[in-house]
């Protein structure tokens, strides 16, 4: 039985495609997933992300315990509530279990992890939790991402009262507004936020925004703005073969200060000093042609790698993709095996698109 | 529902042909290919000159979804493809019958043509596609 958000309705009435997302019935696109990438990069879209798993530690032991638990230090957000960071969380060898936000709330944290990794990243927290450290998973909250130059704009009458707080966020910032929590967090490379709220009141939300001019998009747009925008698939681009370092992630270890222990520090210190095997890099095609998942990477006709992510970039008009291959390999000119051929590809450090230019 | 012409020809594969007065045949994809496809981003049509067989590989076209080979639906010679496409593959989705053609052969045995589906056939292979 595929699981529904309480957006399913609202997606359903606007036309649309429906696909099994890791057990949960999702839209893919509403018409054009191009069409939506665009709106999302120009002016205003919003996605239903009520899949996500949201999951909150409180009690007098849960900030030391996430100090323990995550890669990055949550300790730097000690200074007062409404900050968030984005972490790894790892196994004892540096292996990545999932990326996740945690937020600093007054008197808690808040967690908001995959959904593909719900249950896996549920019992790990139950097998790693000490004393005085509650965890509680929250199904009922719905969570909707509103991105793009005009989000905030075109959210204010929505937003009300809270308006002009968003508006004075950081990036990872965030305001509790009654029972909405607002975060200027996303996963597009654009301003914006996203606002975790109750179930019942969710279609409210939907509809309003979209009376606001904020087009509805998919789990297809989501995808080729995030790869635009150099963000890590989990399940695609990481999982628990490799770690951050070999992940274009490892800024988002915290290795100070150097008394803090976290799980998978030591295998990560390992291999910092021996080195990594392999590298997570962007890859552009210099042909046309579109870059796929599981295509070769090559070097003087030797295979030194692959994609673990690829689409035609919208933004562009051009094949773009991560790709993982050996870290002795220097140079900037690659090549990619598509249906056989051998065509050009430039490595280069991600992202691609930053603020709806090339970056 | 999605638009199948009575007047074509269809391979199971999700190509059309189409007979123009002068002996050649048009090629393209249905509408209910482009649908299921989603946008087109990139198409990649065969040589001009080059023999194709009926039922192999003459074209790719790329998705944001995945990407697809295009069976020649007849066998014959390549005599046109549609340019347009490379700067605007778009169109394949908006009109896929018409000015999203791919390619037009000089069939080298026109009875080929009797044996793809009628419209009425096709509408079949696309129904149980679609579930």
């Amino acid at each position: 039985m595929t699981e529904r958000t309480p957006l399913h309705a609202e997606h359903v009435a606007d036309g649309a495609k429906m696909v099994d997302f890791h057990g949960w019935d999702m839209p893919l696109h509403y018409g054009s997933q191009v069409e939506e990438h665009h709106a999302v990069r120009r002016g205003a879209g919003m996605f239903d992300v009520s899949h996500m798993t949201v999951v909150d530690v409180t009690g007098e032991g849960a900030t030391a315990w996430l100090r323990w638990l995550l890669a990055n230090d949550v300790g730097k957000l000690k200074a007062a509530p409404g900050r968030a960071l984005y972490t790894a969380m790892l196994d004892s060898e540096g292996g990545i279990l999932d990326d996740l936000i945690v937020y600093r709330r007054d008197g808690g944290w808040r967690l908001v992890v995959n959904s593909a990794t719900r249950q896996d990243d549920l019992a790990w927290l139950e097998t790693q939790r000490r004393k005085g450290v509650t965890v509680t998973e929250r199904p009922e909250l719905a969570m909707i991402a509103v991105q793009g130059p005009a989000a905030l704009e075109r959210s204010a009458a929505w937003l009300g009262s809270a308006a002009e707080a968003v508006a004075g966020l950081k990036p990872f910032g965030f305001v509790e507004d009654g029972d909405r929590f607002i975060a200027r967090t996303g996963y597009t490379g654009e301003d914006g936020f996203e606002v975790i709220l109750p179930g019942d009141g969710a279609a409210a939300a939907w509809q309003a925004l979209r009376d606001a001019d904020i087009a509805a998009a998919g789990l297809g747009a989501r995808d080729t703005l995030r790869l635009e925008a150099g963000l890590n698939l989990y399940g695609q681009d990481m999982d628990r073969s490799v770690t951050p370092l070999e992940s274009n992630l490892a800024w988002s270890v915290a290795f100070k200060p150097p008394e803090r222990d976290f799980i998978g520090r030591a295998a990560l210190e390992r291999q910092r000093e021996e080195g990594v095997p392999r590298v997570l890099v962007g890859l552009k095609l210099q042909a046309r042609g579109v870059l796929r998942r599981g295509q070769r990477v090559l070097y003087d006709g030797q295979p030194v790698g692959e994609l673990t992510s690829g689409a035609f970039s919208p933004t562009l008009g051009v094949g773009i993709g991560l790709a993982r291959i050996d870290a002795g390999i220097e140079t900037q000119e690659l090549e990619v095996d598509i249906r056989g051929k051998s065509l050009p590809v430039a490595r280069l450090k991600p992202p691609f698109v930053k603020r709806g230019e090339a970056a | 529902m999605s638009n199948i012409p009575a007047e074509l020809r269809y391979a199971s594969t999700h190509e059309w042909a189409r007979l123009e007065e002068d002996g050649t045949v048009t090629v393209g994809i249905t509408d209910h290919a482009q649908d299921a496809l989603g946008d087109v981003v990139f198409v990649e049509l065969p040589e001009l000159e080059i023999d194709v067989q009926a039922g192999t590989e003459a074209g790719v076209v790329e998705s944001v979804k995945a990407a697809s080979d295009i069976y020649s639906p007849v066998s014959g010679t390549v005599i046109a493809v549609n340019d347009a496409l490379e700067e605007s593959p778009e169109t394949v989705n908006e009109d896929p019958y018409g000015s999203g053609w791919f390619f037009r052969l000089r069939p080298s045995d026109k009875a080929e043509l009797d044996e793809l589906l009628d419209a009425e056939g096709y509408a079949e292979v696309a129904e149980n596609d679609a579930h």
